[in-house]
């Protein structure tokens, strides 16, 4: 016969009020199996947990019914209590007898909340009595991280990750590390230049022992689970030996073709063989297969003559390279939407109408003016600018619903940027709000309109068109009620921001959830910002949404003490409410395999005496099974079980109620 | 109305004499309309308090001296003591008046008021009439 104690649980008046508990206690001591039942007031609390150790060693319980709470909240606690009194945990059930029992009832008497109470325990004690001791799973954990996408808030999360002494993998998709972040002239609200501050970051992980940078790379395959994954990277050719390049930059310069820069966004050319921006990292040149003459045809091959060291190679081929990893952190960032989606702002059409992300550039010392705002059409200086704001953002019709977040803000930088540069010229802005929210934001966007004299203008522009050489702006303000028209020399868009094409490719591979936009979920939008719902996976930065430097930079702080921390012990403790498969009953029809959410069904080889593999069976891989219970309702011939959730314990339950 | 925005206008000469006899900065107001909704007699005016600092801010100084806005301005303060932003649309009216009266061009003759007004009227209110409508 089980010895069994039920505890319940007053909450104050939360359960109180509805529910008689000494009279639900005084019940459950007639159940046969029952040794030991009482209510108290508070369970939770220090004495109540003392209460509950007492009352096991001292009527030798062996089971326990906690009366209280959503298990969510106090689970762990009682569970916790229960071991240290010497009692298995997973011998601690909680009935849930306040969210689903005394807050949906109203019933001052007590009739109804406290007999439906008296049924839920007493369906948890019967269920109880099925219960069989478990113990917590321990999986090995391989002490190596990966961290995909090497943009600011990449470059910050393995940066931390090796300062505490764990191996990391950058893997990056262009020739060098930095990310958007080294497209950017200044960062608001300081003025920080931008290549000034993340450069000196981008040298310190090509240097740090404990980062390995693998550019020029993708993730092709994702297999394993948390503390166990094996990952395939694509090592794409970059047609030169990156241990013996001096990275002297010989071949660039004598290289004879040019074609359009996209680090610039087009608006300067580049060489074949190139590096996208002077400080790249590593400070190697790759070739551009499709528009080399020489891989494509065989003509030219003047770099591979110059170059000293003899590091060129035409006939390099992508490698692949398996990684062991424990955890993945996830920061591929984000891209510009298509200005060309807006036929009204001329974009593509007008050559002065430029995005923001084109601004920065042409803002940047570094850029294809040397800092000097230049308008593309005749390198002339503009003395009239028209920043329009939400240029794809808030437009539920052709763009999207979200505010891009980091526009009100750069948009207030560029007007500084140009009226610091260009002394005598006018900046208007178009906007709908300004969301100028953080630290020091609204008093560097009232610099912007106070100090450097930009004309904010509250409404939206319906139209750019050309006419003499001038870029017309069409728009309203809606503040005096008038329609606006403004002679401009230039425009610049500011473009949302939009996940990465191939985005739900990746999330695909590494069976993490994203939104209607691809843009990546975290697993709780509060609590757990930087967790996915497939545990080992973490993210950090603009694949997420978008955000600005500061809040990138913390995630990947985040997202690296979480891989951190799974590091610390040698071995990983899990729940072991997990699936468990019959052998002598599964059938392999695979409906588990098919089902589950979570990819954690394996093919098991039984194999004969002499070692010949007989038939394939269902196995449950404890290290990545969640408990979610969809395998035990799709296996037909219900050879699959849930831990802790048995069939035979969700019978007893419903027997008894 | 279509206006045509330019450099010229938003830092046009009339719109520069207003802020130094003022020493108003027209471009602090962020339009959040704390004036209008206490203003004691903006139901009466053309162009409430704050459409005339947008208006001044947009360059349109003919608009706002063509309004009853500036005449209806009691001067109570109130826009000032209330503006987070630390503005006096009632100084900026102030100004508007004086850059009107400056020139000689009276809001009222004194001879249009009548006899009976003159007799009725306390002596403080006269004073303040004289002071505000004319040269």
């Amino acid at each position: 016969m089980p010895r069994i104690g039920v505890f319940v649980c007053q909450c104050g008046n939360n359960i109180a009020a509805t529910v008689d508990t000494k009279k639900v206690a005084e019940e459950m001591k007639n159940l046969p199996g029952v040794v030991f039942a009482c209510d108290y007031k508070f369970m939770c609390s220090s004495p109540g947990q003392d209460m509950l150790k007492n009352a096991i060693k001292d009527n030798k319980l062996d089971g326990v019914i906690v009366s209280a709470c959503s298990p969510h909240m106090h689970e762990k606690t009682f569970r916790k209590a229960c071991e240290s009194a010497g009692l298995n945990p997973y011998q601690c059930e909680i009935t849930n007898i306040r969210e689903q029992c005394s807050w949906v009832h109203h019933d001052k008497t007590k009739k109804a909340g406290t007999l439906k109470s008296a049924d839920l325990t007493r369906m948890t004690i019967e269920r109880l009595k099925k219960n069989k001791p478990l113990a917590k799973i321990k999986i090995p954990v391989k002490k190596k991280a990966i961290v995909i996408g090497g943009g600011i808030a990449g470059i910050q999360a393995a940066l931390d990750i090796a300062e505490g002494g764990v191996d990391v993998i950058i893997v990056e998709k262009e020739p060098s590390i930095g990310g958007n972040m080294a497209r950017l002239s200044e960062t608001f609200p300081t003025m920080d230049c931008s290549q000034c501050i993340l450069t000196p970051k981008m040298v310190e992980a090509e240097l740090h022992e404990r980062i390995t940078l693998y550019t020029y790379s993708e993730i092709e395959k994702v297999d394993g689970y948390i503390g166990n994954f094996t990952v395939q990277i694509r090592r794409k050719s970059k047609y030169v030996d990156e241990e013996r390049c001096t990275g002297c930059g010989e071949c660039i310069e004598k290289c004879p073709f040019k074609v359009d820069s996209a680090f610039e966004l087009g608006m300067t050319k580049r060489k074949v063989i190139y590096t996208p921006f002077p400080q790249s990292v590593p400070n190697v040149p790759v070739i551009d297969a499709p528009n080399c003459t020489k891989i494509q045809k065989d003509k030219c091959g003047v770099c591979a003559i110059v170059c000293g060291p003899k590091c060129i190679d035409f006939k390099m081929e992508d490698k692949i390279v398996t990684v062991e990893a424990g955890a993945i952190i996830v920061a591929t960032g984000y891209q510009l939407m298509p200005n060309e989606r807006f036929g009204e702002y001329g974009y593509g059409r007008i050559k002065d109408v430029i995005s923001g992300m084109q601004f920065e550039r042409l803002a940047s010392a570094s850029g294809p003016t040397g800092g000097e705002i230049k308008r593309p059409s005749d390198g002339k200086v503009p003395r009239s600018v028209v920043f329009i704001q939400c240029a794809g953002s808030r437009d539920e019709k052709k763009g999207v619903s979200y505010c891009s977040k980091v526009c009100c803000m750069y948009t207030a930088k560029h007007t500084m940027l140009y009226s610091h540069k260009v002394h005598h010229g006018q900046s208007y802005v178009f906007y709908m709000d300004i969301r100028a929210g953080g630290k020091r934001y609204e008093e560097f966007v009232r610099r912007a309109i106070e100090h450097d004299n930009a004309m904010y203008l509250r409404g939206r522009v319906s139209r750019v068109y050309e006419r003499d050489g001038k870029v017309l702006v069409q728009g309203a303000d809606t503040l005096s009620g008038n329609q606006v028209e403004i002679e401009a020399d230039m425009v610049v868009l500011a473009t949302a921001i939009i996940s990465r094409d191939g985005a739900d490719t990746l999330a695909q591979k590494l069976s993490i959830g994203y939104d209607k936009y691809k843009f990546y979920n975290e697993y709780h939008p509060k609590l757990k910002p930087v967790e996915t719902v497939t545990a080992g996976i973490f993210l950090a930065g603009t694949c997420m949404g978008p955000m600005d430097i500061p809040d990138s930079v913390a995630q990947g702080s985040a997202a690296a003490s979480k891989v951190l921390s799974l590091f610390s012990a040698d071995e990983m403790t899990r729940e072991p409410i997990t699936a468990i498969v019959n052998k002598v009953t599964c059938n392999s029809c695979w409906d588990c395999l098919t089902a589950c959410p979570y990819s954690a069904i394996e093919r098991d080889a039984v194999k004969n005496r002499q070692g010949v593999i007989t038939k394939w069976l269902a196995k449950v891989n404890e290290g990545v099974c969640q408990g979610c219970g969809v395998c035990v309702a799709a296996c037909r011939s219900k050879s699959i079980d849930l831990r802790g959730y048995t069939d035979e314990q969700v019978f007893a339950a419903i027997n008894a109620f | 109305m279509k206006i045509k925005l330019a450099q010229s206008a938003i830092e046009g000469s009339e719109i520069n004499q207003l802020e130094r006899v003022t020493g108003e900065e027209l471009k602090r107001c962020y339009q959040c309309g704390k004036c209008s909704a206490g203003c004691p007699v903006s139901f009466a005016m053309d162009i409430p308090p704050t459409q005339i600092m947008r208006f001044l801010q947009l360059g349109m100084f003919d608009d706002v001296m063509k309004a009853n806005s500036l005449w209806v301005c009691v001067g109570c303060l109130q826009c000032y003591a209330r503006c987070p932003q630390g503005c006096s649309v009632a100084n900026v009216l102030e100004g508007l008046r004086q850059m009107v009266l400056r020139k000689g061009e009276d809001h009222y003759g004194v001879k249009e008021i009548s006899a009976r007004f003159l007799e009725k009227a306390p002596q403080q209110a006269i004073v303040c009439g004289f002071r505000k409508f004319v040269s």
